[in-house]
């Protein structure tokens, strides 16, 4: 089974992040980039998959500029056997991302697609979805734990309040949620290997996709400040305010 | 931090995600029982970064040396210690460089996996510190085995390696013509000889470090584990301090940078009278000292990686490399544990064990005088001062 897996370069997860003093967007100039957790989830189940004999190639896909071959990278260092690097300068949006997707997955004719359940950066949650929409293949979101069987997986999937199980017939798009598995750390010897690796370098043009912008930024502003809070001398004093001002019991 | 640098970057990057396994409660409960990092040292070797220098075709990674030493920058950078095994990375070069074919295949490809601990080095003894061609230490050959007796001292790791690279007198002192000769250099497989011939006894020390002091009584070497020619030892050992003096200088950078984000941090969130200390110039300016300094020393390892990498002989630079970065660390440890003022000796805040670790760096693997010696002969051409 060859498996298509999407990874998305995004602000470190650790890094602090600062708003653009013009509101347009956020700071990325000289800021720490990374694969978007998410993604590295989703990149660690192929490579599992691939190690169980399941897998039998792994194709690392990334949309957005030129550094995102660094995330490719990351994707060929941990086990994926080559990457796809869709450049585009432009911000991308999760329909825009699905069509180039599409268009990929009609070249590459993988029977799953694996997708992070949504990015850390604008946490749209969308494109996988999306994907599946414009493929019209079964998908399971939010995945907790994957098992393939003939013709089918079968997916635990997180939902509120519990486990929900599903199959979906193959070929499927399936989307990691946090707790898929545990990313390995690429070794040092696979770092190397990573870096003769191929990877194809394409634009969303030579795909025939039109990724122009469909949404505009009104504005982005860092969130309130955390107000002080007040210490309480008593506990009589705490449930009168409990009840009287914040007027929740 | 800004200026970083961005020279193995994806390098950094893997060792950083590996360090962030390991804490500072990790190494603050080891501090406490005098323990070995095994589980840290252990996730090295598995990712292959302990093998960078090792060649491909024994097993490694083939790396340069900058790539060695962006692997040990980062993991103290990091707030680890690579004390515990940066010796696996380069105790091997002197093999790799002097020791014979049969040698290399027997333990590079061993060392490259980490079936073989080779990070003990066997050269101080208590009597002959710098003075090394005053050691004391001798084999004697005897048929196809040598046989060795003596004392080393300050021997780090010595419980926690399966070889090491020992220096003893073959010939005595005073039948050479020149005090350098008639050392000769061995592999000891220490797990044949511990307790026929070799003793291991640690010392406890300022930091958990394993320094050991080791025994050696009729302790059987086999001829065949002679490295190079006999008498020549000497040599074959001063050939690896190069590299050793610019990876451990690469590890004060790290702790610098460390030590500097540390401060920095707490002086932008600590308020007192209102403010943030860090809006005091006697809070910030000795944090942006040691910032410079930091910057000055790591030129001076880029220079002296430069040099190496192209072959050419950087005993200079090493040196100062190693001298700068020593103390552009005990700067920034400085700056640190001032800028937190009590908290700074509390152990949860990991400053102090930091700062205790990278004093060592002023005297290990040698101290900042023997430099400026070293300096002052051979680059300035003044008399020899001792």
């Amino acid at each position: 089974m060859k498996v298509l897996v999407a990874v998305k370069r995004v602000i470190d997860a650790y890094v602090k992040v600062r708003v653009k003093s013009d509101g347009s967007g956020v700071e990325t100039q000289n800021v720490k980039m990374s694969m978007n957790p998410f993604c590295e989830i989703a990149v660690e189940e192929a490579v599992r998959l691939k190690e169980a004999g399941v897998a039998t190639e792994i194709v690392a896909v990334s949309c957005g500029p030129q550094q995102s071959q660094e995330t490719i990278r990351t994707a060929l260092a941990m086990g994926a056997d080559r990457g796809i690097l869709v450049q585009s300068d432009e911000a991308l949006e999760p329909l825009a991302i699905a069509k180039i997707l599409k268009a990929v997955v009609d070249k590459e004719q993988p029977e799953l697609v694996l997708l992070g359940k949504q990015a850390v950066d604008n946490d749209f949650g969308q494109t996988g979805q999306m994907l599946s929409a414009l493929l019209g293949w079964s998908q399971a979101t939010y995945a907790s734990k994957i098992q393939k069987a003939d013709g089918e997986l079968t997916v635990t999937r997180e939902i509120d309040g519990g486990l929900e199980t599903i199959k979906v017939k193959l070929p499927a798009i399936v989307t990691a949620d946090l707790r898929l598995n545990e990313p390995r750390y690429a070794s040092l010897p696979n770092i190397m290997k990573a870096k003769k690796k191929p990877i194809d370098t394409m634009s969303p043009a030579d795909l025939g996709v039109d990724a122009a912008p469909r949404l505009s930024v009104v504005k982005v502003t860092e969130p309130p400040a955390r107000q002080a809070g007040v210490k309480v001398g008593s506990v009589a004093e705490l449930v009168d305010k409990l009840k009287n001002e914040a007027k929740v019991i | 931090m800004a200026g970083e640098r961005q020279d193995h970057r994806e390098i950094r990057d893997a060792v950083a995600k590996l360090c962030a396994g390991f804490p500072g409660e990790y190494w603050r409960a080891l501090d406490e029982r005098r323990a070995y990092p095994t589980e840290f040292v252990e996730a090295l070797t598995e990712g292959g970064w302990l093998a960078a220098l090792v060649p491909e075709d024994y097993g490694g990674a083939g790396l340069p040396l900058s790539a060695a030493a962006a692997i040990l920058e980062e993991i103290q950078r990091q707030g680890c210690n690579g004390a515990a095994c940066h010796a696996q990375m380069y105790v091997m070069g002197t093999i790799l460089r002097h020791g014979s074919e049969a040698q290399k295949q027997a333990y590079l490809p061993d060392i490259a996996s980490g079936a073989l601990r080779l990070q003990a080095f066997g050269v101080t003894e208590p009597s002959s510190g710098t003075d090394t061609t005053a050691l004391r230490t001798t084999a004697r050959r005897e048929g196809d085995r040598y046989l060795v007796n003596g004392q080393k001292i300050w021997t780090s790791r010595a419980e926690h390696s399966d070889l090491m690279l020992l220096l003893a007198r073959t010939t005595p002192r005073d039948q050479v013509a020149k005090k350098t000769d008639g050392l000769s250099t061995f592999i000891v497989d220490m797990r044949k000889v511990l307790g026929k011939g070799l003793t291991i006894r640690p010392i406890r020390t300022m930091m958990n470090h394993n320094s050991c002091e080791v025994f050696f009584e009729d302790m059987e070497v086999p001829a065949a584990n002679l490295v190079g020619e006999e008498g020549k030892g000497f040599r074959y050992i001063l050939s690896g301090m190069n590299a050793e003096r610019i990876l451990i200088a690469a590890e004060c950078i790290g702790d610098a940078k460390w030590f500097i984000e540390k401060a920095t941090g707490y002086a932008k969130e600590r308020v007192v009278f209102g403010r943030p200390i860090g809006q005091n110039q006697g809070i910030q300016f000795p944090i942006a000292k040691a910032y410079a300094s930091m910057r000055a020393a790591e030129l001076m390892v880029q220079e002296a990686l430069r040099l190496y990498e192209a072959g050419e002989n950087p005993g200079a630079e090493a040196n100062m490399a190693k001298m700068l970065a020593a103390d552009a660390s005990f700067e920034a440890a400085n700056a640190c544990i001032q800028t937190h003022g009590g908290f700074g000796f509390a152990e949860e805040y990991d400053v102090e064990r930091k700062f205790r670790e990278t004093r060592l760096y002023q005297v290990a693997p040698i101290s900042t005088n023997l430099i400026l010696s070293y300096l002052a002969e051979h680059v300035l051409g003044l008399p020899r001062s001792y």
